[in-house]
């Protein structure tokens, strides 16, 4: 089992490097998981998508999809790739201590 | 008499249609299938078309050659589904009230969701394949094009038949090949997934065809629009891909029938329990197909392997009793890989697509993630399965649950 060391403590990962347990998110980690996708500072834009996706998460089960967000979530598509550069729903999903979204075949 | 209604007569409609008319006791049940089109369509023959291999004769028949007598079928828009009054509302102002519905409404591309996609070089330089339109338009411009940058773009997923745009790409290098153009001829696959395909071992195969092939791989490329007068296509993070042909998948979605109703997702596709196939929130409505959202492919086989797990949950329901079948998210699918060469995928929701055999009584085995030539008559035969056994809905040699036969871990 992989794991990471952040704020001093040893966090389990998944397959895809997210986090295995959503309960051990808290927003200290979430800031330690974006410097590692290459985000310096999350700003409230940010913070918008996290908590909408967190919130998704607890109704559906899911993770959404790009689309989903950009339809719900009040940020505009543009913005979402200027926050989470190279991929939002993934990026954004993994900073909020969710599992990959699932791309369905 | 207790009325079941059959929304679309597609693949996944017209096998339903079948299978319930031959199980259902004809002096209890009425039997309506709705459909806005009078041709049935044998979408799998669509790639083809593009390479001359098929013609657009190839690909119809009449829907109502697959219509048992004595049911009524109705030719019709459907306007909206009113699922708390059980009854559908037709666009020519006709109301069929129902016990028990089947939605297969199906996808459908929608272009007009990417800016500048359905623009002055729509069907001019930009083609799509999924329709007959798209597929005759583009078989016309390859028979003179001599040359230059073809590009294919997946929109975003999911799609009907993920494995059709390989396809695509693969036939084009065989053909230009056997034009003797193929030097000329710069072929792209452009993708928004982080491979060649969406399943880990299938995708780093497929990724090495592609390679083998001179085909160039994009990946991760999130389209945002396309400049008509530069012929590029450009991502969200302003990346530019220039073509002077581009074959797109545009984004798929749901009928807007569903969107009308209130019943689909952001895509207009229907929340289906995964197993059971029931609608979410509706006991006596079931989704097949690819209207439903469930997390499988959007492909033939899949609706095939559903209408098994349906027809027995449908018996169970209408005595009262719970769905007990249980779908897998089976799909088996001939990928067409060029120079009269296939290659077979077989998965489910839980196991990915692995090498191995395939076995299949009185014709196989065929082999799994391989090029052989037997994989490409598999996919050729289908055509004449699909017309004579598959709508039909008659039995075929295959089990709608995936087995574990075979496949190498």
């Amino acid at each position: 089992m992989e794991t990471i060391e952040l704020i001093g403590r040893e966090i389990e990962l998944d397959e895809d490097g997210n986090l295995k347990n959503i309960s051990d998110w808290n927003e200290e980690i979430a800031v330690e998981l974006a410097k590692q996708e290459g985000i310096d500072e999350l700003t409230d834009r940010h913070w918008a998508v996290i908590n909408y996706m967190r919130k998704e998460y607890e109704e559906k089960g899911t993770a959404p999809s790009i689309r989903r967000l950009t339809k719900e979530s009040g940020v505009p598509t543009k913005e979402l790739y200027q926050l989470f550069p190279k991929g939002p729903a993934k990026k954004a999903a993994r900073i909020a201590g969710l599992p990959k979204p699932k791309g369905c075949i | 008499m207790k009325k079941l209604v059959i929304l679309g007569a597609g693949t996944a409609g017209t096998m339903m249609l079948n299978k319930l008319y031959n199980a259902l006791d004809k002096d209890e049940w009425q039997i309506t299938i709705v459909d806005q089109h009078e041709t049935h369509y044998y979408q799998p023959g669509f790639l083809f078309i593009p390479f001359g291999i098929y013609e657009k004769k190839d690909v119809i028949k009449p829907k109502s050659d697959f219509f048992p007598s004595g049911i009524n079928a109705i030719t019709a828009q459907i306007d909206k589904i009113e699922p708390d009054n059980n009854r559908v509302l037709l666009k020519n102002n006709q109301v069929v009230t129902y016990d028990y519905l089947i939605i297969a409404t199906g996808a459908r591309i929608a272009p007009a969701e990417t800016e500048g996609l359905q623009d002055k070089l729509w069907h001019k330089n930009i083609f799509d394949f999924y329709t007959i339109e798209g597929a005759t338009a583009l078989a016309n411009f390859f028979k003179y094009w001599k040359g230059g940058k073809l590009v294919l773009n997946i929109t975003e997923m999911p799609i009907k038949c993920p494995v059709a745009p390989l396809e695509f790409v693969f036939l084009a290098d065989s053909y230009f090949t056997k034009r003797g153009i193929r030097d000329k001829v710069d072929i792209t696959f452009v993708t928004p997934l982080d491979g060649a395909f969406t399943k880990p071992r299938a995708s780093a195969i497929l990724g090495d065809f592609l390679d083998k092939k001179n085909i160039k791989l994009i990946t991760d490329f999130d389209i945002a629009r396309v400049d008509n007068d530069k012929k590029e296509i450009i991502s969200w993070e302003e990346d530019e891909i220039p073509f002077d042909v581009l074959v797109t998948i545009p984004t798929n979605t749901g009928d807007p029938a569903i969107e009308r109703s209130g019943m689909g997702n952001e895509l207009n596709f229907i929340p289906t329990d995964k197993h059971t196939l029931r609608a979410e929130g509706y006991d006596n409505i079931f989704v097949i197909g690819d209207a439903t959202d469930l997390p499988s492919s959007k492909a033939g086989s899949v609706a095939h392997f559903e209408a098994d797990i349906l027809y027995e949950n449908f018996l169970s329901v209408i005595e009262g009793r719970e769905p007990q079948a249980q779908f897998d998210g089976h799909a088996n699918c001939f990928i067409e890989s060029g120079f009269g060469n296939g290659i077979l995928i077989d998965f489910n929701y839980d196991t990915e697509p692995l090498p191995g055999k395939f076995p299949l009584p009185g014709v196989g085995p065929f082999s799994l993630l391989e090029e052989t030539k037997m994989n490409h008559y598999g996919k050729i035969m289908f055509r004449w399965m699909y017309w004579n056994f598959l709508v039909k809905g008659l039995e075929l040699p295959i089990e709608s649950n995936m087995s574990m036969a075979g496949k190498r871990m």
